[in-house]
């Protein structure tokens, strides 16, 4: 596979939200804001390039026998330091993911991609994989998040910079936001009509 | 050759004329006199509400049949549907609800899991509980009904039996029932229902629920209209008194039994009747509960779909955080139909107790 494709793949073809289906809690979690996708985004994007980076380059010493602990204290100690960073920098933010932000220790996406990819690839190829997957993440969670925000209170978060307030009111929905959106069933909905439409348009490539 | 006399087909030989269309259009029909009430006491505003849901769940099923290529516009399921979704909605609501509403209730609730006869909630339901929980102001604020408009108290005009006990029990109001709690506060009665009040016994203000003179959803008020309804579709035969029966006596029993407990009355202090009129109970239990689709298919299991309406039901209005709860319980035993359909099997014709017992001492 060239190395073009190792980094495209998690874009679409293998998008880990809506194909591969990992990583769903901190989805349906954290999808409220698209600030806070955007944060655990860059969260997840950070630990999966250094973890993919690590257990790569270590992929010929970790016995097989406790492969997984060991994977385990890579990602934790990467969490760790995102976490501490994060709560220093941007505390809005670290308070509004709240706890799936150290739950990325046990997200399937991370673990996933050390299991399925880290181990038996190349530095370089696991860390353009990293990057795709994480893009792919990040994609499909601020698109997720775009959705349930602009239907759900009618704004879209971002982040305050100069003049801007970070915030952009949407004119009709800010007047009769469709609470469900921003409540549970809101993020299953959208997460099933997204999935539904991803598999339909792979299945009219496939048909092409 | 002889032309053959005799037709040879396969059973079975006798039909009814029973077709999704002529069942469909039956119970839209039997909703008329409540929906009519209903557009007689809140005005024309009630009309538009209808209306708007029946028009666009009839769009959004003409433009998914469309795209399904099923022509199912004219079956009178979507006509059912988008009644049933305005006649849930409280007469006052912004234009937008219905629509939003009708438009979940065919396009997600229905079509998604593949039309009529494949969903397995109710489609009017689920559009109802939908904009309930995202627009819970406008749908929970009530106008006051024509007849009893001039003698109420402008702080009165929204209040329903059950929303003001349950404010009043979270206020630390004790003692005190929907209907009590009504005449306490002012709220005035129809002369009719003084009449009968006094010649009966019973409360007033549960007569006037009974017939209609109070403030709710459109399709909800009148009792009378909705029993009207009922008793035609048991004549047609197209419902069972399974569902209703056990739905609307459960519920009652509970609510007259525990239902006093919130409000200090303790054991045996809730009210038999009023909980029986009051909120969608009625219209529930007859139209939404008895749906086809999403209800149990054997009537044992019908019953115990119902007894879980009930409990729900009950359980949702006195110990839970909303004022009504007809809606969400018929949702959650939908969900159960499939099981209880799996586990709640009939009798096959020939395996009676004596056929069991023969056949196990043959094994033996």
């Amino acid at each position: 596979m060239s190395k073009m494709k190792e980094l495209s793949k998690g874009l679409f073809k293998d998008n880990p939200i809506f194909v591969l289906m990992l990583g769903l809690c901190p989805v349906l979690g954290v999808s409220t804001q698209v600030s806070n996708a955007i944060g655990m985004s860059a969260g997840v994007m950070f630990v999966l390039l250094f973890s993919n980076m690590i257990i790569s380059a270590l992929r010929k010493i970790i016995p097989a026998s406790i492969h997984i602990p060991a994977y385990i204290v890579v990602i934790a100690s990467l969490v760790s330091f995102i976490q501490m960073v994060m709560h220093a920098y941007v505390p809005s933010v670290y308070n509004a993911l709240g706890v799936y932000l150290p739950l990325i220790v046990v997200n399937c996406i991370i673990l996933g991609r050390a299991e399925a990819f880290a181990s038996k690839n190349t530095v370089v190829d696991s860390m353009l994989d990293a990057i795709g997957m994480s893009i792919g993440f990040a994609l499909g969670l601020t698109l997720i998040a775009l959705i349930r925000e602009l239907f759900g209170s009618g704004t879209i978060t971002l982040f305050p910079m100069g003049n801007f307030s970070g915030v952009i009111n949407i004119p009709w929905f800010y007047d009769n936001p469709i609470r469900v959106f921003s409540l549970a069933p809101g993020a299953l909905l959208i997460m099933g009509f997204l999935k539904a439409f991803f598999d339909w348009n792979s299945s009219r490539k496939k048909d092409k | 050759m002889n032309k053959p006399t005799l037709t040879v087909s396969s059973s079975p030989h006798l039909h009814a004329k029973a077709d999704t269309a002529s069942i469909m259009w039956s119970v839209s029909l039997a909703l008329a006199p409540a929906s009519l009430w209903g557009v007689y006491v809140f005005g024309f505003r009630s009309l538009l509400v209808l209306g708007v849901s029946i028009l666009t769940a009839l769009l959004s099923e003409y433009l998914l049949g469309k795209l399904y290529k099923e022509y199912t516009l004219w079956d009178g399921s979507a006509f059912l549907t988008g009644l049933l979704v305005g006649m849930n909605m409280s007469p006052s609501v912004p234009l937008f609800i219905p629509f939003l509403a009708s438009v979940f209730a065919i396009f997600v609730a229905k079509w998604v899991f593949g039309g009529l006869g494949a969903n397995w909630a109710n489609p009017a339901l689920a559009g109802r509980v939908f904009v309930f929980f995202s627009f819970t102001t406008p749908m929970s604020s009530y106008v006051a009904p024509r007849t009893l408009a001039s003698a109420l108290p402008d702080a009165l005009a929204s209040a329903t039996p059950l929303s003001l006990s349950k404010t009043a029990v979270s206020g630390g109001t004790l003692g005190f029932d929907g209907s009590s709690l009504l005449s306490s506060m002012g709220y005035p009665a129809t002369d009719l229902a003084q009449n009968l009040s006094a010649m009966t016994g019973i409360s007033a203000f549960t007569i006037d629920t009974f017939l209609g003179n109070v403030a709710g959803c459109i399709g909800e008020v009148s009792a009378l209209a909705l029993l009207i309804g009922g008793l035609y579709l048991l004549a047609r035969k197209i419902i069972t008194w399974h569902i209703p029966v056990t739905y609307l006596l459960s519920t009652a029993i509970l609510s007259w039994i525990f239902g006093g407990i919130p409000s200090g009355l303790g054991m045996f202090g809730g009210s038999f009747l009023s909980s029986i009129f009051s909120g969608g109970l009625m219209l529930g239990a007859i139209f939404m509960a008895t749906d086809y689709v999403t209800s149990p298919i054997s009537h044992k299991g019908q019953i115990v779909f119902a007894l879980g309406c009930g409990f729900f039901t009950f359980l949702f209005r006195y110990f839970g955080s909303m004022p009504e709860a007809v809606s969400v319980s018929i949702l959650l035993m939908n969900i159960f139909t499939p099981m209880i359909d799996r586990y709640i099997i009939p009798r096959k014709f020939g395996d009676t107790r004596a056929f069991r017992k023969k056949q196990k001492e043959a094994r033996a």
